[in-house]
């Protein structure tokens, strides 16, 4: 047995329990989303996780319809979807509304926000939104290898502290960090993390009294919802599919 | 939550947007950056270079350069088209010759051996198992070379970079930058392009996308240009510039695509969809080394395999159809050739042929099977099928295949009309359905589907009438 394998089979090693599923997503225990800017390789974290061959290719938005798959471990049947790759979750086009639904209406167990550790900065706009809609988040530093090739490093610990999230350092393509990576989404999803997220700080402070003000009365008519603070500014926002779910008493459904 | 409750927060949200003023999406924006900015200053360790993607940058600036984006983007299609035709010619024989040849008799000996009758074994043997021999020794050896260094070039991320080359275009054209982005998909498969619009936020613009996306060449179309390119116009020349200059004719019929996407969305942003071009920043991707293993995986499965599936799911009722309605007869004439004939006359009038345009009917499902429907109706039109027991037609090379193409009337003009054919017609069955799922709208569908065909026609008569005035 060469090293390798022996550390494949090894009850240590998480990838011994890991038991790629596929498609067979029926009855799952937990449902995971799979969220990240274009081109951060969501791919092929998914076809690391599902043991499926979904094309990844260099593109940006390859991924416009959601894909699922999915895993067991340690006795726990998760379902995985693959939302489409966006820049933000502000704009209203396709892939934008459908990866935004799915973390508001869908309410994953867990969402992976998968970003290109090169380009950190950049790729945070986007988590710092997805963090605002839900407080149960992985961050995957993926493509690692690239990054360090060009000579940059991340500190995941800051990071982490920061996002108020686990940051696990991946790269998936040659399967590193994805043992780290499951075991960390099974410890958030049966609540053995609890996460702090991040909110987004930098508003003006008229804006930032005003969105509190519309916070409260969210919070009054909804007691428990997690992104009420998202919701007001959506709505500071006039964005029209949240007045729309309002009124069709979406959000009523979310709390059940 | 109550109806009232829910208009009282509304009425809040309003009241206090009118006191925080128009601009709050902006300062929103502004103050995600400024967090993400911070907090990446906190936790980014650059280390040594202070520019960590020179190499790329230089690369960047030559693949997407005005002087000399186009001429690389064409030198790169040209060679991955080159070692297609050169490579792909000797598999192809090979598997031919064990289909139709090897194989086919075996078949036949086996029916009579346990008794068919002669229409089940006709319709099994010389109609559905014939039609899956030709797509599998036509097919497959070009896509096995041709979809793994496409997708290698697509893994590498030169295909962005043609779209970032093409994006000037797009806008001039009336049509949204990211439509180069879509119209690269549609290289691969045309219901993938349509999907991939999606992308497109503006619902004028992404008409214009899906309409056009029919000019890209799709998996099922380039075996088809390549296969005639090299019989026809790479016979023009002696054998050591034939497959340059067929793959030469193939990159032709490719930009020619690429033409007439432009041209229509000009014309559709012009008339019938009119409006303002939106802005937006086209990102290049970084460059990725290719994982060459799982690459060369990957294509085979998700393209090769698939198209190829495709193909024979289709080819197999298609090969049936052909069989039955060449051994159905009214009168001394087959159903196949009364058809043929009767569309002789109207396809000639393109340079075309009856047997082109009635395997453009049967292939409206697939046009991976095209060329073996040509080749199966050629051969039924010539009645070699059922001339005996033995074998019917031997296909060793591209070479056979040409001189049964000759025999059934085809010139060089027939030739480059199809090719032309091959890019300008109907969307296959596949592509139309999903047309229909991303507009909803029937009259758009049915302008997808019908325009590229009249267009066809309209290209195919020029250059019909052009040829004889010099002939």
């Amino acid at each position: 047995m060469t090293e390798l394998e022996a550390c494949d089979s090894c009850a240590l090693n998480n990838s011994a329990q890991l038991l790629k599923l596929g498609i067979n997503v029926e009855n799952a225990d937990y449902v995971i989303a799979l969220a990240g800017n274009p081109n951060t390789g969501k791919s092929t974290v998914f076809n690391a996780l599902t043991g499926l061959k979904q094309h990844t290719g260099n593109w940006p938005g390859k991924t416009v319809t959601r894909a699922e798959g999915g895993y067991r471990y340690q006795d726990h049947k998760m379902k995985l979807i693959d939302l489409p790759g966006t820049y933000s979750l502000l704009s209203t086009s396709q892939d934008e509304e459908i990866a935004r639904n799915f973390i508001l209406f869908g309410k994953p167990d867990v969402t992976i926000i998968v970003v290109d550790a090169a380009r950190i900065e950049r790729n945070l706009n986007l988590v710092l939104q997805i963090l605002e809609i839900t407080d149960r988040a992985v961050l995957c530093l993926n493509l690692m290898d690239e990054a360090l090739r060009h000579h940059i490093d991340i500190d995941e610990r800051t990071l982490g502290k920061e996002l108020g999230i686990p940051v696990i350092k991946c790269s998936a393509i040659k399967k590193q960090g994805i043992p780290e990576l499951i075991s960390t989404v099974h410890q958030v999803a049966t609540r053995q993390i609890i996460c702090k997220p991040h909110r987004i700080k930098g508003l003006s402070k008229p804006a930032q009294k005003m969105v509190e003000k519309l916070d409260q009365k969210i919070r009054k008519n909804y007691p428990g919802l997690p992104n009420s603070r998202w919701i007001a500014m959506r709505l500071m926002d006039a964005d029209v599919d949240i007045i729309k779910a309002l009124k069709n008493g979406d959000f009523d459904q979310v709390l059940t | 939550m109550k109806e009232e409750d829910t208009q009282d927060l509304l009425d809040l949200a309003s009241e206090l947007r009118w006191e925080v003023g128009e601009n709050f999406h902006d300062t929103l924006v502004e103050g995600i950056y400024a967090d993400a900015a911070q907090i990446a200053q906190k936790t980014e360790i650059k280390q040594g270079e202070p520019n960590p993607y020179s190499f790329e940058r230089k690369l960047d600036q030559v693949l997407t350069s005005k002087k000399y984006g186009f001429p690389i983007m064409i030198l790169i299609l040209s060679i991955i088209l080159w070692l297609t035709i050169q490579g792909a010619n000797y598999p192809s024989g090979l598997l031919a010759n064990f289909f139709l040849e090897f194989l086919h008799p075996i078949l036949k000996t086996g029916a009579t051996h346990i008794g068919l009758p002669w229409w089940l074994d006709g319709f099994l043997i010389d109609g559905v198992y014939l039609a899956l021999g030709w797509v599998i020794s036509v097919m497959l050896p070009p896509m096995a070379i041709f979809f793994p260094m496409f997708t290698l070039l697509e893994d590498f991320g030169y295909l962005p970079r043609v779209a970032f080359n093409l994006d000037s275009l797009f806008k001039k054209s009336g049509a949204h930058g990211k439509q180069a982005l879509t119209m690269s998909m549609g290289w691969g498969c045309n219901a993938a392009g349509v999907v991939a619009t999606r992308i497109i936020d503006s619902p004028r613009e992404r008409l214009i996308a899906i309409i056009t996306n029919n000019f890209s060449l799709c998996n099922g179309r380039w075996p088809t240009q390549i296969l005639i390119a090299t019989i026809f116009i790479g016979a023009l020349v002696p054998d050591g510039l034939s497959s340059l200059l067929a793959s030469i004719a193939v990159i032709g019929v490719a930009l020619l695509g690429v033409g007439f996407t432009f041209l229509s969305s000009w014309m559709l942003s012009k008339t019938l969809l009119k409006g303002e071009v939106s802005t937006f920043a086209l990102e290049l991707p970084p460059y990725r080394p290719p994982n060459l293993w799982t690459t060369l995986y990957t294509s085979l499965i998700d393209r090769t395999l698939i198209v190829l599936w495709r193909a024979m799911v289709f080819a197999a009722p298609a090969g049936a159809v052909i069989w039955l309605i060449s051994n159905i007869y009214v009168g001394d004439l087959s159903l196949a050739n009364i058809t043929i004939d009767w569309m002789d006359g109207f396809g000639l009038f393109f340079g075309l042929n009856g047997v082109i345009l009635l395997a453009y009917v049967v292939a409206i499902p697939a046009n991976e099977i095209v060329i073996p429907t040509i080749l199966m109706l050629t051969v039924a039109h010539l009645n070699l099928i059922g001339a005996g027991d033995g074998v019917m037609f031997e296909l060793e090379s591209t070479t056979e295949t040409a001189a049964l193409l000759r025999a059934g009337g085809w010139t060089l003009l027939t030739g480059i009309n199809l090719m032309l054919f091959s890019l300008l017609h109907n969307p296959c069955s596949t592509t139309i359905y999903t047309i229909y799922q991303e507009t909803k709208s029937w009259k758009w569908t049915v302008f997808a589907s019908i325009m590229p065909v009249v267009l066809g026609f309209l290209v195919t008569f020029l250059v019909t009438q052009i040829w004889q005035v010099f002939h």
